[in-house]
């Protein structure tokens, strides 16, 4: 039996809908069933600890259940009538035959819409999803000895390569050093233990940093005393991951670590600064070499879109007409006309102008 | 005239009307910073009761008129249905989106820069000859291409000519057939008349309206009367009707909003000198509202609230009503008129105008109010208004949205 393919009924579709577009009708029956924009239901909110929570999503159509272990997705939720866009690491393992994909949230302090996505979301919310991204992933095959440094909530992309490598049954030699401040605030704890219970190759460290302080990595060796043999990968507090850099910088191991971080660290110099102009609303204005694309357009009251606002989303992307600008993070310039730039960290290196 | 000249303008000292301008900025700086999910939720609701409304139209015309029973009622239910569904769909929820009204929710599905309409013209040109070209340069003689549309003489400072006796069939023809009057309208014939038109950019737009045309008539006059089978020929008169139905509306609605007595227009010395308050000051001029419960306001696209419109065109339409409160105060306090009436009142105004105005001026007479009598400066000397250099002529609005070509647009060419 041959099948009419889907994009093909659609099109057809097209021209009983046109302007718009046949999913703008049928996500009135199923708000999933639209592939206009990645969409997604949250299905369950399962609280993990005090202050932090799995939330279970099912996308919708066009999403690909294809991520790699460690990826991270983009979730939109409406707050106060405005999408407001953050990025999390994908804890489940990738299925091709999925039905929903999990992510993790602590409430921050400062952090207005994570409060809101542990605490405030119902189940049958409707969110919108951008693609898995970033390289901090578990090789396919993975290595056959490695070592993950974990602190607080950076525990949720090694959770789903742990449960991959789980899943597949080939847990290789691994071990695992988590810190977090009390046993209650640890997220995963109880699964975690059950791993380490299942696999005798997976090795479990818990360190409470409120009783036992933080990880001397003089002591690296007395947790784990082949580390200079291990793929290594580290995620958590900023602090934590430059002193672990530094160490393994110090062996001449840097490319045996692989580091996430999940704020924007500005390190690059800055541009010189410029006169911004957006092309299609005839908006200029002067912006210095340390104000980002993005705040330069707003600051000239130009609907920018944005995401994350530290560059791993992209959701901010807009082509670059002619100019050039600057990543505030790495230094690397973009001058290639009809390039697409990341306008959240990224300041202009003399007169540029945007298409937007 | 130009605004310097308008008895009621010359009353407020600069001062005044300076701090006429800062008033207002503060009523837009209130909605800003209010906007809401009440406000995202009311136009996520007017879609899907678009939406709903146009499917059971389609629906009902496809299977209702199957029976020879329920033939009649099903064409009127789904007509009617179908044909609320356009108005809604061009005048409240279109018109407002591509002026950037919801581009605050930060949602890419109810955007200025890549909304399409249901009708012919396409969003790109519409943003243009309406978004920048009206609103920036409103009632202002030889800039605004609204006045008069280039066919009707609307203003008495506009030369009359043979040519207007035939006014009131442009006009009946204008309204019948409004949707492709507006398709036609950035191309500027006038201009292509006089072979100022780039020839490239009249080639592109050209195509652009065929493309969007030729769907559009696709829909409405073959895809559904086919599916509709022996009965397509109930289906294509009933599209047709719907068609007319928004038509007729929307010519009606936005006669309304600019031709109206005491509506004034204005003449291109007033954009020479113009500051930020006095483009407030001559939207509120030149623009005129009328009355209406709630129902009626969603189905005029909130067009009853014009001069609230043309002072925030990219705030929440469903805030006008609001907003027109503290606009009409400050009208009271700096005796400024503030053009006003039921809707038959309005429209028959504006069709009187466009009735007299085929006949040369010194056989009708105006009908402009007399300028209200001035309380206390009668005795002041004139006020200096002098102009001023170009480097303090008014900058480009912002609020009025952007018009250059949407990304959805670039990548058909």
């Amino acid at each position: 039996m041959t099948t009419i393919p889907w994009e093909r009924v659609r099109r057809a579709g097209s021209k009983l809908t046109t302007p718009l577009h046949p999913d703008d009708y049928l996500s009135l029956l199923n708000p999933l069933w639209s592939s206009r924009e990645l969409r997604g239901r949250i299905e369950k909110v399962v609280p993990e600890t005090e202050d932090a929570a799995t939330l279970v999503i099912r996308p919708g159509w066009g999403w690909h259940y294809e991520h790699r272990p460690g990826q991270y997705v983009g979730i939109g939720v409406q707050v106060e009538g405005r999408f407001q866009w953050r990025s999390y690491s994908v804890s489940s393992p990738p299925r091709r035959d999925g039905r929903t994909i999990s992510i993790t949230v602590r409430a921050m302090p400062e952090g207005l819409l994570s409060a809101h996505l542990v605490n405030g979301l119902e189940p049958g919310t409707i969110v919108r999803l951008a693609k898995p991204e970033g390289d901090f992933v578990m090789p396919d095959p993975p290595p056959e000895r490695l070592l993950f440094l974990v602190g607080g909530s950076g525990i949720t992309p090694v959770m789903a390569m742990l449960r991959t490598l789980d899943r597949r049954g080939t847990m290789p030699d691994v071990v695992l050093h988590y810190s977090s401040t009390t046993p209650e605030r640890m997220i995963f704890r109880d699964e975690l233990a059950a791993l380490a219970e299942k696999h005798e190759s997976f090795t479990f460290h818990q360190l409470h940093t409120d009783l036992d302080g933080m990880l001397d990595l003089q002591e690296l060796d007395a947790v784990c005393d082949d580390w200079h043999g291990r793929e290594t990968w580290a995620c958590g507090p900023g602090p934590m991951l430059d002193a672990v850099t530094e160490h393994w910088e110090s062996v001449d191991l840097e490319e045996r670590l692989h580091v996430e971080r999940f704020s924007l660290e500005l390190g690059g110099e800055g541009g010189e600064g410029g006169t911004v102009t957006f092309r299609n609303s005839s908006k200029t204005v002067e912006a210095d070499g340390a104000t980002t694309i993005l705040e330069a357009g707003e600051q000239a009251g130009v609907g920018m879109p944005y995401g994350c606002r530290m560059g791993i989303c992209h959701t901010c992307t807009v082509t670059l007409v002619s100019g050039t600008l600057r990543d505030l993070r790495s230094g690397d310039e973009f001058g290639q006309p009809n390039e697409p730039v990341q306008t959240c960290v990224t300041a202009a290196v003399g007169d540029c102008t945007l298409d937007i | 005239m130009a605004i310097a000249d308008v008895k009621e303008y010359t009353h407020l000292t600069e001062e005044e009307v300076e701090q006429l301008g800062r008033e207002l900025d503060a009523i837009r700086a209130d909605i800003e910073e209010s906007r809401n999910s009440d406000d995202a939720a009311y136009i996520i609701r007017m879609i899907k009761l678009q939406r709903g409304l146009a499917a059971a139209g389609r629906v009902t015309l496809m299977a209702g008129t199957q029976s020879r029973r329920t033939r009649v009622p099903a064409a009127v239910l789904g007509g009617s249905l179908l044909g609320l569904a356009k108005i809604l769909e061009n005048m409240e929820i279109g018109h407002n989106v591509m002026h950037g009204q919801w581009d605050w929710m930060n949602d890419p599905e109810i955007h200025s820069s890549n909304w399409e309409w249901d009708t012919a013209q396409p969003a790109e040109q519409w943003k243009h000859s309406h978004n920048y070209v009206h609103h920036q340069f409103t009632n202002v003689l030889g800039h605004d291409n609204d006045v008069g549309y280039g066919i009707l003489r609307m203003a008495r400072e506009q030369k009359w000519h043979p040519y207007y006796l035939g006014q009131p069939v442009y006009n009946a023809l204008l309204a019948s057939l409004f949707q492709w009057g507006v398709a036609l309208h950035d191309l500027d014939l006038e201009r292509i008349r006089k072979g100022e038109k780039d020839p490239k950019e009249m080639k592109r737009q050209l195509r652009q309206i065929l493309r969007k045309g030729r769907n559009q008539i696709l829909k409405d006059y073959v895809v559904y009367p086919a599916l509709s089978g022996r009965q397509w020929r109930t289906t294509l008169v009933t599209n047709a009707s719907a068609n007319l139905a928004r038509n007729l509306w929307s010519y009606m609605i936005i006669f309304c909003g600019h031709f109206p007595d005491g509506a004034m227009h204005f003449t291109e010395e007033e954009l020479e000198d113009e500051t930020r308050a006095e483009w407030y000051l001559r939207q509120m001029l030149g623009s005129a509202n009328f009355e209406g419960g709630r129902t009626l306001h969603v189905l005029s696209g909130s067009l009853g609230y014009q001069i609230e419109h043309h002072l925030f065109p990219d705030l929440p339409s469903n805030r006008y009503p609001e907003i027109a409160v503290k606009v009409r105060a400050l009208c009271d306090k700096y005796d400024i008129p503030y053009t006003i009436g039921p809707l038959h009142r309005q429209y028959g105004q504006a069709l009187r105008t466009i009735m007299k105005l085929s006949l040369p001026n010194h056989m009708t007479s105006s009908d402009d109010p007399a300028p209200p009598e001035r309380r206390d400066t009668a005795n002041e000397p004139p006020r200096d208004r002098k102009r001023r250099s170009d480097e303090e002529r008014q900058p480009r609005r912002r609020e009025l949205g952007a018009y250059a070509r949407s990304r959805r647009e670039r990548e058909h060419d």
